[in-house]
């Protein structure tokens, strides 16, 4: 279970890298997406993996998984989708303003690569 | 009175001036002086002590664990600056209300002349050298609203962001200088610190603390080499330059050397750097003002001169040459403030300041005329003026000072800073006053009203009645000198006379006047010779140094920010993997102690979706539609697995933000492209794919090892998990931490979203008002639009559903202190319930129904959260304590009430006016002008047979 959900993140990780090294905007958000489920798994995992045991006490039930990361992600979700929105936002501007969804600064057409 | 109020009533008073203003100009001009009279009065009230010698104190602890305290001390000196600024104070803001003309705003001048008053209170009455700093750095900042005072003029910015430059400079150098001396004494009170001369003279810190304050003192009161920006700060009105550039923030710098002077005085270091400093601009300054032709110039090089007569006073270290200082500041402060003011009367009279064009004004101002003249020959030395005293004074301190190891230097530098001195003095009467009567003035002048003159003229009063009856004003200077000097001297037994007998200072003084005299005589070829003669020029090399360091800074920001975001990128994941792998290769990993748990085969389909959905997202992602709908694959897989690793509460938010999060993205991928273009390279590509393999590979790594270990220490969660229920009144753990335990992080969060969805907001109007707002309206859809926009089905069943919508989200709402839920969750479901209205009625039908804007919905969200936290101070509990208590209202079962709640009403509203809040400003933009604004709910309605045709698009298929 704990490879599954290691090796998740992993691919969600590698995944939002590359798709943020892309050079138009909207790959550019949907790796920040991607990135920010790793996160919030990761966050979420750091508190041990537990299947069946809810954080909702009962009185005939007496472990609880850990219930302070899912309070931590919890918000992180909500906050993430704010980030996200204006992110999308400022994409948006930008391209409405220029006919342009380049990520990079565009000053000379030939000065766009050769970048490290 | 206390000294709290008569620091705070300058500060509190700069508030009316500008409430006020709508009044007139008498009435602004009467507020600000009451103000300051005020003060002023409650000032003489503590005369008594002061005189008796006692140290009148007031304090309120601030900051104690940072030695900040809000500690406030009148001593003799304190009084004596206090007065300068509060009395001079009275008179500029007299002299001011008739100065300014109608067109200047008088409300701001006097709301920025009451800061700098208060702050300028606050320096000399400050008993905590932090709370000296604040006071400090408050000076530097009015100053520089007064001296830009006239906006459009060019002079007056440059002139501002020059002093403020300096000052400002001067400023952070004094601040590390007052933390070192701090850190030595061990104290930030003063009244400490003045107690421990040999403690800090003796500590290797003191020469660099030394440096650091006496940076401070010099920049502030315009010492060589510093003293450029006095002058360039004449562009303010001369109201501001009489009152800060002649009396009162250019003694700023004096007067924190002479309340250092106890603990900082009397080595060889502060010998040599301050005489030295003091000397040279003294001279300098003289010599420079002797070639001025604008009078305010000419007047202030020659403060630059007297303050460097006053800084060399103080540098000598001796009794007398403190008290020479004292007497001087109050000499100079009286005829230089008149001087001035004088000069003000004939710029404002003649509209010229330029003495070329000046001369013989004698008898057409002789009220001016006099004023000035007795004013300038008071700072020439003349006997029976009050300069001439203390000028006196300094000679004689001069006579007995050795530097650099010659006993003649410092005399004959000060007798020949004392030759130009009487020089302009002689200039400045001659050239103005004296002479023939022209007939080229910019402007007839003659004396201006009693408003105008008055304050200059008590000023002179005091000039000649300082000047004819000395012993009048000594015991004063003598009190102030004895707590200057505190208990590292005596003061000096002296009496203040005009006749001392054939002293040295006598020669040297009547070789000044007559030096001053020959001066005047041969000034036509002198000046002509100046004029010739190469100078460096302190602006050009100020500009230079700031235009260098601008670019400089612009070189480098430039290179390291070059808006290539995929290199930041780029940048910032090769350094976190390499901080990583470092830690990884160089820690020590503990063994395993968990073990790792059976997964049955759903997980791995779940799993096996969630890497396909990735991998197809990764290579499909130029087709943008499906890779959105791949994300949302990816989304929902988090979601089943939060479910399934006991997280439903995180499984129920993830599962509703990625609903809003996907119609957001919808909606944005509504104007973008529709597909990304292959540009970057094979080898970009492949490198990209190196970065993002290692990255993942680093975080699986982490993330496996962490999960197989149990946690260093015991978790804090133990502490939730027991008193979740005992101390929150919740069963539901998670939530209680949300809304109880950790209340003010969440209510935080729900601020920041709130902000976000108001920057979204802002965003949207900011293109909407721009040139982005044509372009939209008049944009050809690259897709072609559905015919039947609003169809009947969805409105239907949106309309059906809203009412179970809002009934599960108030449910999820109220179960959610107990079970899954909360104001979270429910705050989502209800959005998106309202958000289907929107898609199926279309912006138009929808917001006309809308009660409540939702700016509001957000605010009242965050003020609910907020006074439910507040609800607990009535209490006498800390902010967001949260009781609850069960109550049975038969013939329900029992329920519970609690305050947390009411605090997730506040989450709940927070989140729903966000969330709609920026879904509602992407669809704004989705507005265009030939578009059909319908004001029915759905496009076709059988029930409204007639008209229907023409609101559908002509594409329509199927209507």
């Amino acid at each position: 279970m704990e490879l599954l959900v290691a090796s998740a993140i992993g691919v969600m990780t590698a995944g939002g890298i590359y798709l943020v090294l892309r050079l138009r905007t909207f790959p550019v958000i949907l790796g920040i997406s991607l990135l920010t489920y790793a996160v919030n798994v990761f966050l979420f995992s750091s508190g041990r993996l537990t299947i069946g045991a809810p954080p909702v006490l009962s009185d005939d039930v007496t472990t609880y998984t850990d219930p302070l990361p899912q309070a931590l992600v919890l918000t992180a979700i909500v906050i993430s989708f704010g980030m996200t929105a204006v992110a999308v936002m400022i994409g948006l501007g930008a391209f409405l303003g220029s006919d342009d969804d380049h990520i990079d600064d565009q000053p000379e057409p030939s000065e766009t690569e050769g970048q490290p | 009175m206390s000294l709290f109020f008569i620091v705070a009533l300058p500060f509190l008073g700069a508030l009316l001036p500008g409430l006020m203003n709508a009044a007139g100009r008498a009435a602004c001009a009467g507020v600000t002086f009451t103000v300051s009279l005020a003060a002023f009065i409650g000032l003489l009230t503590n005369l008594p002590q002061v005189l008796r010698g006692e140290l009148v104190t007031a304090r309120v602890n601030w900051m104690p664990e940072l030695g900040l305290n809000f500690t406030l001390m009148l001593d003799g000196l304190g009084f004596f600056f206090a007065l300068l600024i509060l009395g001079i104070g009275l008179l500029i803001i007299a002299y001011a209300r008739h100065y300014l003309s109608r067109d200047d705003n008088m409300g701001e001048f006097f709301t920025y002349l009451l800061l700098f008053q208060g702050a300028m209170v606050g320096i000399v009455l400050s008993d905590n050298i932090l709370l000296l700093l604040v006071f400090w750095e408050l000076t530097s900042l009015s100053s520089f609203l007064l001296i830009g005072y006239w906006k459009h003029l060019p002079a007056g910015r440059q002139g501002a962001r020059m002093a403020l430059t300096v000052t400002g400079m001067g400023g952070l150098s004094m601040i590390a200088g007052m933390l070192m001396l701090g850190q030595i004494a061990g104290s930030y009170d003063l009244s400490v610190i003045l107690q421990n001369r040999e403690l800090i003279q003796a500590d290797p810190l003191y020469l660099p603390a030394l440096i650091l304050i006496l940076l401070g003192c010099f920049t502030k009161s315009a010492q060589f080499p510093f003293h450029f920006w006095l002058p360039h700060a004449m562009a303010a009105p001369t109201p501001v330059s009489a009152y800060l550039h002649s009396a009162t923030m250019v003694k700023a710098g004096i007067f924190l050397m002479a309340r250092m002077w106890p603990v900082l005085s009397g080595t060889p270091e502060w010998f040599v750097i301050v005489t030295t400093a003091g000397l040279v601009t003294m001279v300098l300054g003289a010599v420079i003002a002797l070639f001025k032709h604008d009078l305010k110039a000419l007047l202030a090089f020659s403060t630059v001169s007297h303050l460097g007569l006053i800084t060399m006073l103080l540098g000598t270290g001796t009794a007398f040459g403190a008290m020479a200082a004292v007497f001087h500041i109050l000499n100079h402060a009286t005829f230089k403030a008149a001087l001035f003011m004088s000069a003000g009367i004939v710029d404002h009279e003649a509209h010229t300041r330029d003495i070329r064009r000046l001369g013989g004004l004698r008898t057409l101002m002789p009220v001016t005329f006099v004023i000035a003249t007795l004013a300038a020959l008071s700072m020439a030395g003349i006997p029976l003026l009050n300069g001439f005293l203390s000028k006196e004074m300094m000679l004689e301190e001069a006579t007995h000072t050795v530097l650099f190891n010659s006993p003649l230097l410092v005399p004959v530098l000060a007798t020949i800073g004392s030759v130009f001195s009487a020089a302009y003095c002689f200039r400045l009467i001659g050239h103005t006053f004296l002479g023939k009567v022209r007939d080229d003035y910019p402007s007839k002048p003659h004396d201006p009203n009693p408003g105008m003159w008055l304050p200059p003229a008590i000023l002179v009063v005091l000039v000649v009645v300082i000047g004819v009856a000395p012993f009048l004003a000594e015991p004063f200077v003598k009190t102030v000198t004895a707590s200057l000097l505190g208990e590292a001297g005596e003061v000096p037994k002296a009496y203040f006379k005009i006749w001392h007998g054939l002293v040295p200072a006598l020669f040297m003084s009547i070789a000044a006047v007559v030096g001053g005299l020959l001066l005047m005589v041969i000034f036509k070829p002198l000046s002509n010779a100046w004029e010739a003669a190469p100078r460096p020029e302190a602006k050009v090399i100020f500009e230079g140094i700031v235009e260098a360091a601008a670019s400089a800074a612009r070189a480098l920001t430039h290179s390291l920010h070059n808006g290539a975001f995929s290199r930041y990128a780029m940048i910032s994941f090769v350094a976190i993997v390499a901080i990583g792998y470092h830690a990884w290769a160089t820690g020590t990993i503990g063994d395993a102690t968990r073990a790792m748990q059976v997964a049955g085969p759903v997980p791995i389909a779940g799993w096996a979706m969630l890497v396909a959905a990735t991998g197809g997202l990764v290579f499909l992602h130029r087709n943008r539609f499906l890779a959105l709908i791949l994300i949302g694959i990816v989304g929902l897989m988090v979601s089943v697995g939060f479910v399934f690793l006991s997280a439903p509460d995180l499984a129920m938010t993830q599962f509703t933000v990625e609903v809003v999060t996907i119609i957001l993205l919808l909606l944005a991928l509504n104007f973008l492209p529709k597909t990304t273009p292959h540009e970057s390279t094979v080898l970009r590509r492949v490198r990209d794919t190196g970065v993002a393999i290692a990255g993942g590979l680093a975080a699986f790594a982490l993330a496996y090892h962490y999960m197989l270990r149990d946690a260093v220490a015991t978790p804090i969660s133990e502490f939730h998990l027991a008193n979740s229920y005992k101390g929150g009144g919740g069963t539901n753990v998670v939530n209680v931490i949300l809304v109880d335990f950790r209340g003010f992080d969440t209510y935080g969060e729900i601020i920041v979203l709130g902000i976000a969805a108001l920057l979204i907001y802002a965003l949207t109007e900011t293109l909407l008002n721009g040139p982005v707002r044509a372009r939209l309206l008049n944009r050809i859809p690259d897709q072609p639009r559905a015919g039947d926009m609003h169809p009947m089905m969805m409105v239907v069943l949106t309309r059906v559903i809203m009412p179970v919508v809002l009934l599960v989200g108030f449910y999820i709402f109220l179960r959610g202190h107990n079970e899954p839920g909360g104001g979270f969750i429910a705050g989502l479901v209800v959005s998106i319930g309202v958000v289907m209205q929107y898609m199926a009625s279309g912006f138009t039908w929808t917001s006309a129904r809308l009660k409540y804007p939702y700016h509001g919905v957000i605010g009242a969200g965050v003020l609910v959260a907020g006074f439910t936290g507040i609800g607990s101070w009535f209490v006498t509990k800390p902010f967001l304590t949260s009781d609850f208590t069960y109550v049975r209202i038969p013939p329900f079962d029992k329920f519970e009430l609690a305050t947390a709640a009411l605090f997730d009403v506040g989450v709940f509203l927070a989140v729903v006016g966000a969330v709609m809040l920026s879904l509602e400003s992407f669809s704004r933009l989705a507005r265009r002008a030939n578009a059909d604004e319908s004001e029915h709910p759905m496009d076709i309605n059988p029930a409204r047979a007639e008209g229907s045709s023409d609101l559908i698009e002509p594409v329509k298929e199927g209507g």
